[in-house]
């Protein structure tokens, strides 16, 4: 009996020792120290000073907080809204049935596969202001007269790192829609074309409502993720130029690795943390009321 | 979900369509038409998303003086190997430590998560709903705050610039993710086969290991490619947590890369090349993984 009860133990105490190892002690250790003037000589001396809530006073009265936090809503909003619409317009596509329609939805797959770095790389090849092609085919349309300067005018980095993240968050909006779309009952729209809906009403009355649920779990997923995005910021714009593009995640490791305030740095992943779990909550509500409601 | 399914459906309704063709030629064929037009539509959608990486492609093969040339050239009509030498050179190794981490990252989430999923799934633990709450919340806590603290730690107990501690690191990506994912796989194991395989007398471990992980074979290959695919593209933890040359894995390869040769284009591309080719042979391979895996370890059930 014991020896049963040990098995069973082994199964998941381990899980739980590396769930306190790797997220407990992460969480811990940045409450503290977003407490404590934690700098460079902390990791000789070995010892950092507490501060109360200085880290905190620094960083929220600091010039950059509000315009990361701006950067931060514009960028997240901007992108979720994008891949959103072409998402769905993708997904009510690719429901009709035809000839290698499969094989082509899942082509479409790879842009989400890819390292983000990697995308982020040929983004700044594709918006490059001399050689980009971007602004080749623009001139070439007339629809502007000269070069966009992309990712080195603060007027247009916003909108190239959307531009990037827009492209990478497509397939992922894609595919959780058009799953949505296959379990609406066909009959649904038969009975909808019986009673003389044309194909407007047939979206506004029978898709759109029945895809509500799943509306929600993409856009709060998506939310959730684009909050905390860092990679295609990074290699794009580096929050540059002039923090035109700074976000909370990218201000955070600026602070705690360019600038070696650890302590300050931990504050600002803090408010990420406060930000991102007050929505993952609401998240996480959507999901369960969306269950019970089945 | 599986386009495999899909794809059968729509072949099996174009041999519906060809059947009513004798019947109602006309009308059929119009059909027929109106389908290959708009598979024509779907390969424009297609071709247009996909550019940038033709576009990748196609500056991998091309000189760098060509590539600094207006207008562009649309394609590599005078394909050089330079661009894929020169990455191999510069970026060499760092594939390999990013497919080292990758593997190693494969067998540590398994080792954690299948685990403890079998035992959310079928031991009736008191907190399984707690526990399964908090394996979801912490799947969006913020990388920048992990990789903060793990440096604090890291440095403490000498795990920086260390292959072993970024696939600790980059595990926090997976585990989490694979334990919901394999759970909800693992709760469609018949109880009788456990009841069965301990009237036998398998203890739980072996029970574990000889039938459940087998019959659920494809939640864990999903949840092994997961893992290899987060930490293949893991940027955060290896840009913090490695700052050597000779730790570091490719995604930090190509972006200090960006910093010192902003102007090669060509090898720059060559390497974002390689650095695809796992995601495109995965989508490829085991594309019906892929399709389970999008949201499965994110929502429950």
């Amino acid at each position: 009996m014991t020896r049963t009860r040990l098995a069973k133990l082994s199964f998941y105490v381990p899980a739980l020792l590396y769930l306190a190892v790797f997220f407990g002690f992460p969480i811990l250790t940045n409450l503290t120290m977003s407490f404590q003037d934690y700098t460079v000589t902390s990791f000789y001396a070995g010892d950092a000073p507490w501060t109360g809530l200085g880290n905190y006073a620094a960083v929220l009265g600091d010039e950059l907080f509000p315009t990361t936090l701006w950067n931060t809503a514009v960028f997240t909003v901007a992108s979720l809204a994008f891949q959103f619409a072409i998402g769905l317009g993708l997904a009510l596509f690719f429901r009709r049935r035809f000839p290698l329609g499969g094989l082509l939805r899942a082509l479409l797959l790879l842009p989400w596969l890819l390292p983000l770095l990697v995308s982020g790389t040929v983004f700044r090849w594709l918006l490059d202001q001399d050689y980009g092609i971007v602004n080749h085919v623009l001139l070439t349309l007339h629809l502007i007269s000269d070069p966009v300067p992309w990712l080195v005018s603060p007027d247009h980095a916003m909108a190239a790192v959307v531009i990037a993240n827009v492209w990478i968050g497509i397939p992922f909006n894609m595919v959780i829609l058009y799953g949505g779309l296959q379990s609406i009952a066909p009959h649904l729209y038969e009975a909808a074309a019986l009673d003389g809906a044309g194909a407007w009403q047939k979206f506004r009355y029978v898709t759109w409502p029945l895809l509500r649920p799943v509306t929600s779990v993409v856009l709060m997923l998506g939310l959730i993720y684009t909050i905390k995005a860092f990679d295609v910021v990074m290699v794009l714009t580096q929050g540059g130029p002039a923090d035109a593009t700074q976000l909370l995640s990218t201000w955070s490791y600026q602070v705690s690795f360019t600038e070696l305030h650890f302590g300050e740095g931990a504050a600002v992943g803090n408010v990420l943390i406060v930000i991102a779990m007050l929505f993952a909550l609401v998240y996480l509500r959507a999901v369960r009321r969306e269950q019970a409601g089945r | 979900m599986s386009t495999t399914t899909t794809t059968a459906t729509t072949s099996a309704t174009a041999t519906t369509t060809t059947t009513a063709a004798t019947a109602a030629t006309a009308t059929a064929a119009r059909t027929a038409v109106g389908r290959w037009g708009v598979t024509a539509l779907a390969l424009v959608i297609v071709a247009v998303l996909l550019f940038p990486l033709y576009w990748m492609f196609n500056a991998s093969l091309q000189p760098s003086h060509a590539l600094l040339s207006i207008p562009p050239r649309w394609f590599p009509a005078d394909p050089t190997l330079d661009g894929y030498r020169a990455a191999f050179d510069t970026q060499g190794r760092h594939l390999l430590i990013s497919l080292f981490v990758a593997c190693g990252n494969v067998l540590v989430t398994l080792a954690v998560a299948a685990p403890l999923a079998w035992a959310l799934a079928k031991f009736r633990l008191r907190y399984a709903g707690l526990l399964l709450f908090v394996l979801l919340i912490v799947q969006m806590l913020p990388g920048i705050v992990k990789a903060n603290s793990l440096f604090t730690l890291y440095s403490e107990i000498g795990l920086l610039n260390n292959t072993i501690g970024l696939m600790l690191a980059q595990s926090t990506l997976s585990v989490p993710f694979a334990a919901v994912l394999l759970r909800a796989q693992l709760q469609q194991v018949p109880t009788e086969v456990v009841e069965a395989a301990a009237l036998d007398g398998a203890g739980h471990w072996r029970t574990f290991l000889r039938i459940v992980l087998p019959m659920s074979r494809n939640g864990v290959i999903t949840a092994g490619l997961f893992a290899f695919l987060f930490s293949w593209a893991d940027f955060l933890f290896a840009i913090t947590l490695t700052s050597r040359e000779a730790v570091t894995p490719v995604t930090v390869g190509i972006y200090r890369f960006i910093g010192a040769n902003t102007t090669d284009w060509n090898a720059l591309m060559a390497s974002a090349v390689l650095a695809s080719v796992p995601a495109a042979i995965l989508l490829v391979i085991a594309q019906r993984y892929i399709a389970v895996g999008v949201t499965g370890g994110s929502v429950k059930d």
